[in-house]
């Protein structure tokens, strides 16, 4: 894999090691998927109980695609998107993306991917409370380069960052807090945030579950948007079949299975 | 980048972490106004003792001394060559003091030591120690006409001044009491009061009292001509004295709180002396002496016991002086080295070459002599600073459960972060570097208000005293005008360097668990 690099131009998946191969090409379709998932199972355990989520749940998605993950409460939906950003590892099961095998990175590695070519979005926004909105959507950058590489560039780092918020509508609120804003604005500045680094793939766990309709349905507006305009690969969690209509692809997990897509 | 941003906004917005930056600052703060004042009176007590006691003393077991002090100084001077900066003999012995004041006789035990004029100040800061400006450039025993202590307002007039003032209101005195005398004075007026009893003048040998033979025998001649010749307390006086301060005066309150010395007696006024001579058995030995100054080393225990009289006129009362030889005994000889001498090494030395069994010598520097109280001291700076430390210890437990609070507060931003990709390490120097900002802030304030504190501390003991209606700093105790305070920058480097380290080493143990947080269960938390 040639596309996944550092700073420094080296390959954080592209090279073979013992857990960390390309995907075999008996696995693959011809067309094979920005981020593909395969026999994925996890069990949580509480107490000394077992709590099973995925059951070996298979997954793929293709660049730009919008897919919808949709499925009730307690059917894995949350779980096989942490898997998939990384945040956490399966216990059986392999993750590809871009053709490289990425549930068994080290945690070094994973970081750099979730900080550079995952986009993450959230339900409930997750915005550091202490920071402006405009310091908000510069933390990526923040934490991808040094204190002196971000301040050589710092100017055109807050400049791509009034962009973007002043593309999502939120010019008027650079240096207001989350708590100043509403649902609708702090989702606008988490959607902000997660293209700041110009990722890959845009991972949006129930991003209008915590919103009116209207602001829900302006959030989908701007993500089908971004899919359409930017051929952005966008990955939705959500149990609004409505919301879930507006993709291209719904899969349907239930007990932990994929059940159709 | 991130970390900077964050561990500041942290600070400005995080009000639960002033309380470890105010319980650092009062810490570092409480350790360096200590410290100064420790160091501060350890060191005036340094000077204090050193100033008086020269480097080192060899000194005579026997009260009668040893013999030939300048054979012994030729052999100090030959053992310790150029290390030997100067040498003076002394004679040291138990007197009793009397002087008459408001009519009444009064008796101290003092600790008589004959000096040199010439030598004892080259070898102590005895000269600095007396009132008279005069007597401070070059000590004298002859009495100065006027101009005692400058700056002293409760020291009554004195040198000659005082004595020609006395001499006439003792003439007024002796003419009136001649008038009221029926009988050339022989007989009192009936119903006069009776004069309280004044002991015997002991010049003068009373009837049929013989006087005890020193080993070599006393310079009866001079004592002779002492009794025969008119005494003319106007302008003669007799041999000088230097008093400690303290065996003259009181110091204490007057009723509006203000502290004032109190002479008993002052420069110009006469003493009498009683002291052992050097015979077998010692026989008391008593001689008038006229007060020309008073000593002040502002250590009470010096002060209240010390009186010095010249050297060759104490060992001519004693009897040391062997006629025949010519060679006059002293009680100890001290030796003061250059600057940087290794005191110990020159004390072996002496003692290598005066073994206490064969010579009865004791040779000590004067550490040895002072080292219970010195000791003390050091032992009692250093516990204090111990404790102290221990504050700013709990100052830095304070951190760790206020950390542990942020990060447990702080758990759902340390799964955003993650999310967005911050490594573990990254997370963990957050915290880190948030309690080395909080040690950072905390000392600074703690040494600015430290050094404030202690620039001001006599006027912050004054506002403590006006408010508590209690003196802090007593002077009727301590004889400082004010506390003596020095400020160690090598003791402030320490307690910040410190206190910064206790606050980082306390937030290490909540960044470690900020680090190791899973950041599903991180974003999961409510």
């Amino acid at each position: 894999m040639s596309s996944v690099r550092t700073d420094q131009g080296k390959p954080v998946l592209g090279r073979p090691a013992p857990h960390q191969q390309n995907r075999p090409s008996s696995v693959g379709a011809a067309s094979p998927g920005l981020l593909t998932a395969s026999g994925l199972v996890k069990t949580y355990h509480k107490d000394k109980v077992a709590i099973p989520v995925l059951r070996g749940t298979d997954f793929e998605v293709q660049e730009g695609e919008f897919l919808s993950i949709v499925g009730q409460s307690g059917s894995g939906k949350s779980t096989l998107l942490h898997l998939l950003a990384t945040l956490d590892q399966p216990d059986e099961g392999e993750i590809y993306f871009e053709d490289n095998r990425i549930d068994c990175l080290p945690a070094a590695s994973r970081d750099i991917l979730r900080n550079r070519y995952f986009g993450m979005i959230f339900q409930f926004y997750h915005l550091l409370p202490e920071l402006s909105t405009l310091e908000n959507v510069l933390m990526p950058l923040m934490i991808q380069f040094g204190a002196i590489k971000y301040w050589w560039k710092a100017r055109w780092h807050r400049e791509r960052a009034r962009q973007l918020l002043d593309m999502l509508g939120l010019s008027h609120r650079l240096n207001h807090r989350p708590g100043e804003l509403s649902g609708g604005e702090m989702q606008r500045a988490a959607i902000a945030r997660s293209l700041m680094a110009q990722p890959k793939i845009l991972l949006a766990d129930e991003p209008t579950g915590n919103l009116d309709q209207a602001a829900g349905q302006e959030i989908m507006t701007i993500l089908r948007s971004l899919n359409e305009q930017q051929n952005l690969t966008i990955v939705m969690v959500t149990h609004d079949h409505q919301i879930a209509r507006q993709s291209d692809r719904i899969v349907r997990l239930a007990e932990g299975r994929v059940e159709g897509s | 980048m991130y970390k900077w941003l964050l561990i500041t906004r942290y600070l400005r917005t995080r009000y639960i972490a002033l309380a470890s930056i105010i319980s650092v600052m009062l810490g570092v703060a409480t350790l360096i106004v200590v410290n100064s004042v420790m160091t501060g009176f350890g060191q005036e007590m340094h000077n204090r003792l050193h100033g008086i006691l020269s480097d080192i003393v060899l000194s005579s077991y026997d009260l009668n001394g040893l013999p030939d002090a300048d054979a012994h100084k030729q052999e100090i001077r030959r053992i310790l060559g150029d290390e030997v900066e100067g040498m003076t003999a002394i004679v040291q012995v138990p007197a009793m003091l009397n002087f008459q004041f408001d009519g009444q006789w009064h008796t101290f035990q003092v600790n008589l030591i004959g000096i040199d004029e010439e030598t004892y100040a080259q070898v102590s800061d005895f000269s600095g120690y007396l009132l008279h400006p005069e007597n401070q450039r070059q000590m004298s025993f002859l009495l100065r006409e006027n101009g005692y202590g400058p700056d002293r307002q409760d020291l009554p007039d004195s040198g000659w001044t005082r004595r020609r003032a006395q001499a006439e209101y003792n003439k007024i005195l002796r003419q009136q009491q001649l008038l009221q005398s029926p009988v050339g004075g022989q007989l009192e007026s009936p119903g006069s009061e009776p004069e309280p009893p004044a002991p015997p003048d002991f010049a003068e040998p009373g009837i049929g009292e013989e006087i005890p033979l020193p080993p070599f025998g006393l310079d009866e001649g001079e004592l002779e001509e002492n009794i025969t010749v008119e005494f003319d307390e106007a302008t003669e006086q007799y041999t000088g004295i230097v008093l400690g301060i303290s065996i003259c005066s009181i110091r204490s309150r007057d009723t509006d709180g203000e502290v004032h010395d109190y002479f008993l007696c002052a420069p110009g006024d006469d003493v009498q002396l009683t002291f052992p001579n050097s015979g077998r058995p010692p026989r008391a030995v008593s001689d008038n002496f006229t007060v020309v100054d008073l000593y002040e080393s502002k250590m009470s225990e010096y002060d209240s016991s010390f009186a010095f009289v010249p050297l060759s006129r104490l060992q001519a009362l004693r009897g040391m002086i062997d006629q025949d030889k010519q060679v006059a005994h002293v009680s100890a000889i001290q030796i003061k080295l250059r600057p940087g001498a290794d005191l110990n090494k020159a004390r072996d030395l002496l003692q290598a070459r005066f073994p206490a069994l064969e010579y009865g010598y004791r040779i000590e520097t004067w550490r040895d002599m002072q080292g219970p109280l010195l000791s003390a001291v050091q032992l009692e700076t250093t516990i204090l600073n111990i404790l102290l430390f221990l504050i700013i210890a709990v100052a830095g437990f304070g951190i760790l459960a206020t950390f542990f609070m942020i990060v447990v507060e702080k758990t759902r931003d340390i799964g955003i972060l993650k999310s967005l990709g911050a490594p573990s390490n990254g997370v963990m120097l957050i915290f880190v570097g948030y309690g080395l900002a909080l040690g950072i802030t905390g000392a600074g304030i703690g040494i600015v208000l430290g050094l404030v504190f202690v620039h001001n501390i006599n006027q912050v003991a004054d506002m403590i005293g006006w408010i508590t209606g209690r003196e802090i700093f007593d002077p009727t105790i301590y004889y400082f005008q004010e506390i003596p305070v020095i400020v160690s920058p090598m003791a402030i480097s320490l307690v910040g360097i410190g206190s910064v380290l206790i606050a980082v080493l306390a937030s290490l143990l909540p960044a470690r668990k900020a680090a190791r947080l899973h950041p599903v269960e991180a974003l999961r938390y409510e």
